[in-house]
């Protein structure tokens, strides 16, 4: 019954939030979307916090990502043991680089007053939840081996049966609290993501790269002046 | 040729005295909110001096502007990619502490404080923390060369003056200063713009005027870095970028920006210039020394009928093109080569120029007077107090022939208007004066009449825009397009959760 309502039904009611708020929130009150770098007020800790927290966050998420659309040929990958011995290492040490960063970035949210006068509730909220979740993916890394190969084996068929609409979860029964407390601290991210700074993502500035450096923005309509 | 219109700016630092009602009249306008307590759109400061932040004219700091490599220009800071994988922490971000930590006092403490022995003071509290402070730099920390050998004496543009002129600079008889207000310089090839990854600046097609987007901005704070001037600002509590927005809305009422508007010394003058875009890239390629004339090279002459056609045909009325032809930065800038832009090697073509200050030359003794005005004269403009070469590293690019272009020639117009009124030179050496700094008699009285007794009218020239109109044309809501124009907001400007 618990893991109905946890398993099936939360996912979903968390991912529709994120699509809706998100998009409430562009539309709406779209002045709100933006990285609130706090930078500017503390520049040295930033970067033993920001650097390692993304790098180590977004490699870890990418390789959730990649599994999630190419179990079997991981599993191919992993049959061999000091290939499987790489990436489990990998994969913890990014996490550990993610877990350090994350750790970095509390403390000075916390422990600098010029960081805590442009700290919302929502922040400490959003920064307790991450800890959370990451240190349950460090813990699953070190104590449930081989992480990456049952994650292929028993996670990613229950990802997928969710995101193919007919939610599948007799995997879920036997895992361990710990990945189930991870897999539903997932999906509380994903609810609380619009509701937070984390919004940034959805803006990240990749067009950049194939726009022309100057900007120029006419009132007047050229090509009809110019055609006058 | 691709004619466009720039509103282009003039300060006359020879007559400006420092007394900083610009940057109070824009402080007051625009920057009074929280998050914008340090920003100074306007700010004067006094050279020799490191200026505002903090040493900003050093570029091996902060990395601002652009750099030549292998035919192309590129951002000194940051490259497209390298931008991108630097968004997490960007290496060459100034800080609040480059700047200073806005501060105000606990009035409350003179009245509450209860009654003993001592005088009860107002505590100096951060702005920021609402916390006690101690207070360690502020606004004009540095002004008329307070704490000079901290500030002034590390003047970036002193790297290749020698130690002993330096030292000579500040012995106390002949210590000397001038004032340069800033502002944005609304560059033809902005970096600001150029480094932002969201897209947020961009530039007015119609006046050149750069803005911020606010609803597009999301602080990823490139043009901060990007800027070589410091003249884009981060709002700390909302989390974006803002900067001089030139007053547009007054522009476009017909009204003078604040600053120009409060200006005392009536230093400041504001016109359009025409120049070529299609030349603009080519350029900005110059060597250092020929950036000057590569810029002044790419506006065009108002009156050519080829450019009025030009103009015409990307839009522009005959009240633009009037305007544009009774520009007094037109005739300071081009005509007379008097004005010159700031620290051009920074290669973004900023479009605000200055006159640069006739600084107390060092007059022949004669007897017991000081003879200013023999043949030698020149001589003394380059024996300045303050060497040509500090100055051209400001204002051409270490090109030291630009700065005394400009110097003789307005003391040549002073020479010209002494010989009129007090009538004790010899024409004939006036002439040969006018002769040697490649200036006329009209030229020289011209020049006198724009300096010494312009009105309002003759000191600002611009055409009205109707923008408002415009702005209804293309938008039903005028409350639609509020936030998108670098100022203003649709919602409150709460910093996001």
């Amino acid at each position: 019954m618990h893991d109905t309502l946890l398993f099936i039904y939360y996912p979903y009611v968390a991912f529709i939030l994120a699509v809706v708020i998100s998009f409430m929130r562009y539309v709406g009150r779209g002045f709100s979307y933006s990285s609130l770098s706090s930078q500017f007020l503390e520049n040295r800790n930033l970067f033993y916090g920001s650097v390692p927290w993304h790098y180590g966050i977004i490699a870890v998420l990418t390789g959730h990502l990649v599994v999630f659309f190419i179990p079997g040929s991981l599993l191919e990958f992993n049959r061999v043991p000091w290939r499987l011995y790489a990436l489990e290492l990998t994969g913890l040490t990014l996490a550990l680089f993610a877990l350090v960063g994350l750790l970095n970035l509390i403390v000075r949210r916390l422990g600098n007053a010029r960081i805590r006068a442009v700290t919302s509730p929502m922040d400490l909220i959003l920064l307790a939840l991450l800890l959370l979740q990451v240190g349950l993916g460090v813990e699953t890394a070190i104590f449930y081996r081989w992480g990456s190969s049952w994650y292929a084996v028993s996670a990613v068929p229950y990802l997928r049966s969710l995101v193919l609409l007919h939610p599948d979860i007799t995997q879920v029964a036997v895992w361990p609290l710990t990945i189930k407390l991870h897999v539903i601290g997932a999906f509380t991210l994903v609810a609380i993501f619009p509701f937070t700074r984390l919004v940034h993502l959805l803006v990240l500035p990749l067009h950049y790269l194939w726009r022309p450096y100057q900007k120029v923005v006419w009132n007047w309509d050229r090509r009809r002046s110019q055609k006058a | 040729m691709d004619v466009r219109l720039q509103m282009s700016m003039v300060f006359h630092l020879d007559k400006c005295i420092g007394c900083h009602t610009c940057s109070i009249a824009c402080k007051n306008v625009w920057t009074d909110r929280e998050g914008t307590e340090y920003m100074w759109w306007n700010n004067v400061e006094t050279k020799p001096g490191t200026g505002y932040p903090t040493l900003w004219e050093n570029q091996d700091k902060y990395r601002g502007g652009w750099e030549k490599g292998n035919g192309k220009l590129k951002l000194k800071a940051t490259s497209k990619v390298k931008g991108l994988l630097n968004i997490f922490h960007q290496p060459h971000l100034p800080t609040i502490d480059d700047y200073y930590e806005p501060f105000s006092y606990r009035y409350k403490d003179l009245f509450d404080s209860p009654e003993g022995a001592d005088q009860p003071t107002a505590r100096p509290i951060s702005m920021i923390t609402g916390r006690p402070m101690d207070i360690e730099a502020g606004p004009n920390w540095d002004d008329d060369l307070g704490g000079s050998p901290v500030y002034a004496a590390n003047d970036p543009n002193f790297k290749d003056i020698t130690e002993e002129e330096k030292q000579q600079l500040f012995e106390l008889e002949r210590l000397v200063f001038f004032y340069i207000p800033r502002i944005c310089n609304h560059c033809l090839n902005p970096a600001c713009v150029a480094s932002c990854p969201s897209g947020a600046l961009y530039k007015r097609g119609e006046d050149g005027i750069v803005l911020v987007n606010q609803q597009v901005c999301r602080g990823w704070r490139y043009c901060i870095s990007a800027c070589p001037y410091k003249k884009v600002y981060y709002n700390w509590k909302t989390g974006k970028s803002e900067k001089c927005i030139l007053c547009f809305p007054r522009l476009e009422t017909g009204q003078a920006p604040a600053c120009f508007h409060s200006c005392v010394g009536r230093i400041r003058y504001l016109g359009c210039l025409f120049y070529d875009a299609d030349r603009l890239v080519e350029s900005l390629q110059a060597d250092d020394l020929d950036l000057v004339e590569a810029q002044r090279g790419i506006i065009l002459d108002p009156f050519d009928e080829q450019v009025i056609a030009g103009a015409r045909l990307n839009g522009m009325e005959d009240n633009v093109i009037r305007a544009a032809q009774n520009s007094p930065v037109y005739k300071y800038v081009k005509l007379w080569k008097l004005a010159l832009p700031l620290h051009s090697e920074f290669r973004t073509f900023p479009m605000l120029f200055y006159v640069p200050p006739m600084l107390p030359i060092m007059g022949a003794l004669k007897g017991q007077t000081y003879e200013t005005a023999d043949e030698e004269f020149f001589t003394a403009v380059e024996k300045a107090r303050v060497p040509i070469k500090y100055l051209a590293s400001i204002f051409s690019a270490g090109n030291e022939g630009k700065v005394l272009e400009s110097l003789k020639k307005q003391f040549v117009v002073r020479q010209y208007k002494r010989s009129e009124s007090v009538n004790d030179l010899d024409p004939e050496q006036v002439r040969r004066m006018l002769d040697e700094a490649g200036c006329t008699p009209e030229e020289a009285e011209e020049i006198y009449r724009l300096t010494s007794l312009p009105s309002e009218t003759e000191r600002y020239v611009f055409p009205p825009s109707h923008r408002e109109q415009a702005i209804e044309m293309l938008q039903p809501d005028t409350w639609g397009a509020k936030g998108m124009a670098g100022f203003g907001f649709r919602e409150k400007p709460v910093r996001g959760e």
